[in-house]
């Protein structure tokens, strides 16, 4: 349903693009490039701030550098129309309801359930004092650190029949065969939600908890004053006024989600992503998977659509940020102040310090066979590779958001929301994607080496770290741009405008000005996409330079032969690599939550 | 980052940099052996070593399960690349199909490897080789029970089967060597009366299937014997394995479905003569041991025996139909497990 009477064309492309003056203003300290039409953002520039709607170096410059992160995108789409074989009257007959009915529970399941633990835990941190909450506070954002695919395999580790929870079951009853007693399966569609569910929530968390944190106390007092009761005054008034930002927390966990396969392979749940590599690696037919792709991001940019429809009709909210009141938190007491703890303290129990354990314990176990005397290196790589990748993102972040910001023209929105797509498409197809415009590059050069000077000069991007680097931008943008777009939004223009008039040009006033203010956003921004290039496995594999290690595919080189134990070491290192900037995360947050915010 | 700051940025940026440029940005080219793997390292390795050892040539390597043929397509002619190792016959035969490899004349090899290991083209090379197995419970499945893959979909056995996905290789492979002899008619009615005889929608691995014998989930699982020899020399898992009898399929019928992995040379192999070294080395007699030895897996050369171990599981007829035949079924194969919903 196209909105505004624009084409279905325009329409799907114009996501981004900010159509109505009045915006929610709810403060975001971090949030996707997939914003939702209503941006959250205090301020907007203005055309007549001196902000200009025109053609410049910046905006040539953006658009060219938003072209690029596109490639991948684009080079997916044109191998979707080149397939060896039409897979769709087979797949219709036979599996295809199935792949999207998995994909859709999966999805709606993982929605749900991160959805409930990643608001109500951030609701009761914000606005309650119980035991423990200043440090769950930065522990229920740990989980994120944990790839889906290690803590799939560490529960299905302890939960099935040989684990030693259903020994200790069986030895405490007196039980003999698996047939005398139920216990769940793991390695199902609910197991995978649970799976999912525990290590995506932080997304929703944090988020949500910039969110609340941001909300005026005088905004909820109001609401009291008029009668509303506890439970009105979230469902009615905080709820919605956080909306926006939990939607894109939502929105970037239901594209990873999408495009899982580590987890859903595992537990051999088809979804469409499984069904993706199946057309492809088993029918030979990359076409026909990167139609399946296709299919994905078409997902993404329907439920978006429809989330944006679903609001348009809402009112919008609006608070002075001079009357700023921080919430004064109420304390719990008795058996309140236990749940609370316990809602707050099961999911980091067991999304972070139940996998912790059983890694660390296969870790000393398998100590000998996993260490390897290049471990040191491989850990540096890690880092180094994720460090720059995280580098790149944030300043492609800012530079996009920046150039926006002085040029808000509908090329420049269109082609940042299209480059931020990148993160819903599986990472092995995305990495085809990358490599193809690579490669083609670099023949065309050597070929006219060799034209012009006789010589040839090779490969000189692929199969680089360049080439990951790249690719790891591409996924990540999406993460990076918006946590920085959101920041960038919260700064008046007429900073712009004085410094303008001072006579500053504008590459001097976003050094000068917006970079540090918008200090939080970015650091947000730079730990996430860090966090994400740790764990990164599909494209790292298939892109990487020769004998080239990182932590993941250490881990994946034994893991994909279940080799659980000799994993371990690997896996449990990327988990203490991802704490430090998940601390730090914490620490952004807070900065900008406990201490009165400037307006 | 206070404005102060935004002068130290740029020597900041150039220090990133200059880490940057430490690290490996090329790929090593000269005097070495370049190989894209789609076997895990840890299984190659050994052999690597060895060869460099023997040699003086390095072995570099890129592991990847999905995307390597994709990457040679795209690198075309400059790609670094000299060798294509895959766990699968299939995978290989996606290779040559792409055209990416090329013929290898080698009397070396053509006198070592079994001619149905080997591509009548020369473009692929089996290098080592697993029995696709049927295992089943000591003690509650008899010894004439079950000879066959056919057996498998006996109505005796519904609701005491367990297999990983349909849709993996190795199960891919099974089901297409199955249409290379007995035509899609009748392997669509094997597969859908498999199916029935399953006791839980597949998953895991070929592990988890034994393991799922051992807790009395099953009586029969299809697994790879690397798995068996794997399990049975880590101290916390031989004991499943121990609870299951080994059954070699199709004795005195087809013969034992075999997983085999080979070795391709590209096109554009810019280190041909120490690529095709390295070719032949995997095939020697050092190698080969180290393939029975440290993987369990059964040497390709017919001169050389198994590992201790896996030896004492007895000797066995495997399928001597050709691997291109049955890799041809692999698509179609993919198809019926659709159809019949197998994984479901």
């Amino acid at each position: 349903m196209p909105p505004n009477g624009h084409s279905q064309a325009s329409w799907l492309i114009e996501l981004d693009t900010t159509t109505d003056p009045k915006r929610i203003s709810t403060h975001v300290a971090w949030g996707g490039g997939l914003s939702f039409g209503d941006d959250p953002a205090g301020y907007e520039p203005a055309p007549q701030t001196g902000i200009r709607r025109g053609i410049s170096g910046w905006s040539i410059f953006a658009v060219t550098l938003a072209a690029v992160v596109c490639l991948p995108l684009i080079s997916v789409l044109i191998l979707a129309l080149n397939p060896s074989e039409n897979i769709w009257p087979h797949l219709l007959d036979t599996v295809l309801t199935n792949y999207i009915i998995n994909t859709l529970l999966l999805m709606l399941g993982v929605g749900i359930g991160t959805t409930l633990l990643g608001v109500s835990t951030a609701w009761l941190i914000t606005h309650f004092e119980f035991p423990a909450r200043s440090y769950l506070k930065w522990l229920l954002l740990l989980p994120f650190a944990v790839p889906a695919y290690v803590i799939a395999y560490v529960y299905t580790d302890l939960l099935e029949y040989a684990g030693p929870v259903q020994s200790t079951l069986r030895s405490v009853f007196g039980w003999k065969l698996a047939s005398e007693y139920y216990f769940p399966a793991i390695r199902t569609l609910p197991g995978a939600i649970i799976m999912m569910v525990l290590v995506l929530y932080p997304y929703v968390y944090l988020l949500a908890r910039s969110a609340f944190v941001e909300q005026s106390a005088s905004v909820l007092e109001a609401a009291r004053a008029l009668g509303a009761n506890r439970s009105a005054r979230f469902y009615k008034v905080a709820l919605p006024m956080a909306r926006p930002a939990i939607m894109v927390g939502i929105a970037l966990v239901l594209m990873e989600t999408l495009n899982d396969y580590g987890t859903v392979d595992y537990f051999a749940v088809s979804t469409l992503s499984v069904g993706l590599y199946d057309v492809w690696l088993s029918m030979n037919n990359l076409g026909g998977g990167a139609q399946i792709a296709s299919l994905c991001l078409l997902f993404v940019i329907v439920l978006i659509g429809i989330e944006k429809i679903s609001r348009r009709n809402q009112q919008n909210y609006q608070h002075s940020a001079s009357r700023f009141r921080v919430t004064k938190r109420v304390r719990l007491q008795g058996a309140k102040a236990f749940w609370a703890f316990l809602l707050c303290g099961l999911p980091v129990l067991l999304g972070f310090v139940v996998p912790a354990i059983v890694l660390a314990k296969y870790a000393v176990i398998y100590f000998d066979v996993s260490w390897d005397e290049n471990f040191r290196r491989t850990a540096i790589n890690s880092v180094m590779l994720s460090a720059v990748a995280a580098l790149c993102a944030v300043s492609i972040g800012v530079f996009l958001s920046y150039a926006k910001r002085l040029h808000p023209t509908r090329w420049m929105q269109s082609s940042i929301s299209i480059a931020s797509l990148g993160y819903a498409v599986p990472g092995a197809v995305l990495a085809i994607g990358v490599m193809i415009p690579f490669a083609a590059v670099d023949n065309r050069v050597d070929a006219l080496a060799r034209e012009w000077f006789g010589f040839s000069t090779g490969l000189l991007l692929s199969g680089t770290l360049f080439a990951l680097v790249f690719a790891y931008t591409v996924r990540f943008l999406a993460v990076a741009y918006g946590s920085i777009d959101a920041s960038m939004k919260k700064i008046s223009p007429s900073m712009d405008d004085a410094a303008r008039s001072l006579g500053k040009s504008h590459s001097n006033i976003l050094f000068r000005i917006h970079l540090p203010l918008m200090r939080g956003g970015v650091i947000t921004a730079a730990l996430v996409v860090f966090v994400d290039c740790m764990k990164e496995l599909p494209a790292t594999l298939v892109l990487r330079p020769f004998n080239f290690e990182t932590l993941a595919t250490q881990v994946y080189q034994y893991a994909s032969d279940e080799l659980i134990g000799e994993s371990a070491l690997y896996a449990l290192l990327i988990v203490l690599v991802g704490l430090v900037p998940v601390i730090m995360l914490s620490n952004t947050i807070d900065r900008a939550g406990d201490v009165e915010p400037k307006p | 980052m206070d404005p102060v700051t935004t002068n130290k940025l740029f020597p900041r940026l150039a220090k990133v940099l200059a880490l940057c440029a430490s690290m490996p940005l090329a790929a090593p080219v000269a005097a070495d052996v370049n190989v894209y793997s789609y076997r895990q390292s840890y299984l190659i390795d050994p052999m690597f070593e060895a060869f460099t050892e023997q040699t003086g040539i390095k072995v570099n390597t890129v592991f990847a399960k999905k995307g390597l043929i994709e990457r040679l397509v795209n690198e075309g002619n400059n790609s670094p690349a000299d060798l294509l190792i895959t766990s699968d016959i299939g995978r290989v035969l996606q290779g040559v199909e792409a055209g990416v490899t090329q013929p290898i004349e080698s009397d070396k090899l053509n006198d070592t490897i079994p001619a149905n290991f080997r591509d009548a083209n020369n473009h692929w090379f089996g290098i080592s080789a697993r029995a696709r197995l049927i295992v089943v419970a000591k003690d509650r499945v008899t010894e004439d029970e079950l000879t066959s893959y056919a057996d498998l979909a006996s109505p005796a056995l519904k609701g005491r089967i367990c297999t990983r996905s349909g849709k993996h290789d190795y199960m891919v492979a099974l089901i297409a060597s199955q249409l290379a002899h007995n035509g899609e008619e009748a392997t669509t009615t094997w597969l859908s009366n498999l199916k029935t005889n399953l006791a839980r929608k597949p998953q895991g691995n070929d592990r988890a299937q034994i393991k799922a014998i051992a807790q009395g989930e099953c009586d029969v699982a299809v697994v790879n014997s690397y798995y068996m020899g794997v399990m049975l020399s880590d101290p916390e898992q031989a004991p499943a394995a121990q609870t299951v009898r080994i059954v070699f399929p199709d004795q005195g019928g087809n013969g034992t479905h075999m997983n085999v992995s080979g070795v391709s040379m590209t096109k554009s192999a810019p280190n041909k003569m120490d690529a095709l070294m390295l070719m032949e080395f995997l095939v020697s007699e050092e190698a080969q041991a180290l393939y029975a030895e440290v993987n369990h897996e059964y040497p390709v050369r017919t001169d050389m025996k198994a590992s201790n171990m896996v030896a004492a599981w007895g000797d066995f007829d495997y399928d001597s139909l050709s691997m291109s035949d049955i890799a041809a079924q692999r698509a179609l194969a993919s198809k019926l497990v659709d159809r019949v919903g197998y994984d479901n």
